[in-house]
């Protein structure tokens, strides 16, 4: 099915409600989906459990979500930053659960979620605090540790340029974790600089294939 | 900036400064490889590859082929790197999501990771994503894919505390970052290989092989 064309960003995430699971995208500003945020702060949900690489900067976007104690637990591996102190106060408070998952496991998990795959053996975190109480294996003389997929309800994704029909492509280092994020969820929303007609992204150049894609909403921008 | 740098394994009567011990480490750093430097002290390695070294940069959020740090006109929100500072791309860059760039990483596709690091063990056990203190928040980041992934994991770190205690141990104390999985130790005062068979110094720099034995809790040999 194509997917819809969101009016406005507040139209967009309309449908998340209270308890649901978001994957945000980005990796510091690069990707951050900014504008679906900030729709998401509006749109009242919380009790939300979010993922994301990081648990917000300064006071906008996540960080906001989180001091406004919308967020009851995070998924992430880097917490901890300069401007952070709206997670370390969350946190410190004993406000918001952490869930503290190596880079390339949160990538992992959330590719597996996408591709149906009901778990995997990592050689990352084995031996490490991240995998106590984590079934491991050894396999060939290497210890593995077993990682579970993250599937979710919504994605929230920031893309340079959309077609008619979803497909995608990002801009630069913005890509980060847009694809495996709008595949790990059942809804994927994603905001983009800039819509064009079917068959103006050529087809060996799109990124995430328009299946992944429900929503999409035009909220222009960097357009370079 | 531009000038090659032959690798020397020659012991020095003074201790490396930091740019001494970065140029060391881009010399060690054979020409072709593909290699991720951490944030901190390893970045400054990238300040003396020299472009016949042909050496292509990682960067974790999904690029190969990352330039110097961008300035002026050049900085781009969209184009970061692990660090999140504004970076360029050369000629021949690619980008990746997330997935792939860790599955490059895990997959044994890099050649050399460079990292920073709190301990290193006489095993090449890693400590450097958390200091285990309380209240400290902790974040890991890339570290545990970084350590494990590359064929060859190098540190660089300054070998004693402030206190003086050495940095190189024979057991970790802090938590694990990767078991195993380091291969040399680059510091101020020596480099050290990590082998099957142990910890052999290769040059020494500022203090003698004795005095070193003498203060460091592990077993070395001379290369």
């Amino acid at each position: 099915m194509a997917p819809r064309f969101a009016a406005s960003a507040a139209d967009a995430v309309s449908g998340i409600r209270d308890g649901a699971t978001v994957l945000i995208g980005g990796f510091g500003n690069a990707g951050q989906p900014m504008e679906l945020i900030d729709a998401l702060m509006d749109c009242g949900a919380t009790d939300l459990t979010v993922v994301n690489n990081n648990a917000g900067q300064a006071d906008a976007g996540l960080a906001l979500l989180i001091k406004e104690r919308r967020v009851k637990k995070i998924i992430c591996s880097f917490p901890r930053q300069s401007d952070s102190w709206h997670f370390d106060e969350a946190y410190r408070a004993g406000e918001i659960e952490l869930e503290l998952v190596p880079q390339g496991n949160l990538a992992e998990r959330l590719r597996a979620a996408g591709a149906g795959i009901g778990g995997f053996f990592t050689p990352t975190g084995y031996g490490t605090l991240l995998a106590e109480g984590k079934e491991t294996r050894v396999i060939d003389g290497k210890g593995y540790v077993l990682e579970s997929p993250i599937h979710a309800d919504f994605a929230l994704v920031k893309a340079l340029r959309a077609d008619r029909t979803g497909n995608l492509v990002y801009r630069k280092t913005a890509r980060n974790f847009g694809p495996i994020m709008a595949a790990a969820a059942k809804h994927a929303i994603v905001q983009v600089s800039e819509v064009v007609e079917t068959g103006g992204i050529d087809p060996e150049a799109v990124v995430t294939p328009g299946i992944y894609v429900d929503t999409v909403v035009e909220i222009g921008g960097t357009n370079r | 900036m531009s000038t090659t740098y032959t690798s020397t394994h020659t012991s020095t009567d003074a201790p490396l400064g930091k740019d001494e011990l970065a140029q060391l480490v881009a010399a060690d750093i054979t020409r072709g490889s593909f290699v991720n430097l951490g944030i901190g002290q390893p970045t400054l390695v990238s300040n003396y590859l020299s472009p016949d070294q042909d050496v292509t940069l990682h960067t974790e959020n999904g690029m190969l082929g990352m330039g110097p740090q961008a300035t002026g006109e050049q900085v781009d929100e969209d184009l970061i790197n692990a660090g999140k500072i504004p970076v360029t791309e050369l000629p021949g860059a690619s980008y990746f999501h997330h997935a792939d760039s860790f599955a490059m990483m895990r997959g044994g596709h890099l050649d050399v990771c460079v990292l920073g690091a709190f301990q290193v063990s006489q095993s090449g056990d890693l400590a450097n994503w958390h200091t285990g203190a309380p209240g400290a928040i902790p974040a890991v980041g890339g570290a545990m894919d970084l350590a494990i992934g590359a064929k060859e994991t190098w540190v660089m770190m300054g070998l004693f505390t402030k206190q003086g205690e050495s940095k190189l141990v024979e057991a970790l104390t802090y938590p694990v970052t990767g078991l195993g999985c380091v291969s040399r130790v680059y510091t101020e005062s020596a480099v050290f290989l990590i082998r099957p068979e142990g910890v052999t110094v290769r040059s020494t720099h500022g203090i003698t092989f004795e005095e070193l034995a003498g203060r460091l809790p592990v077993e070395l040999t001379r290369a």
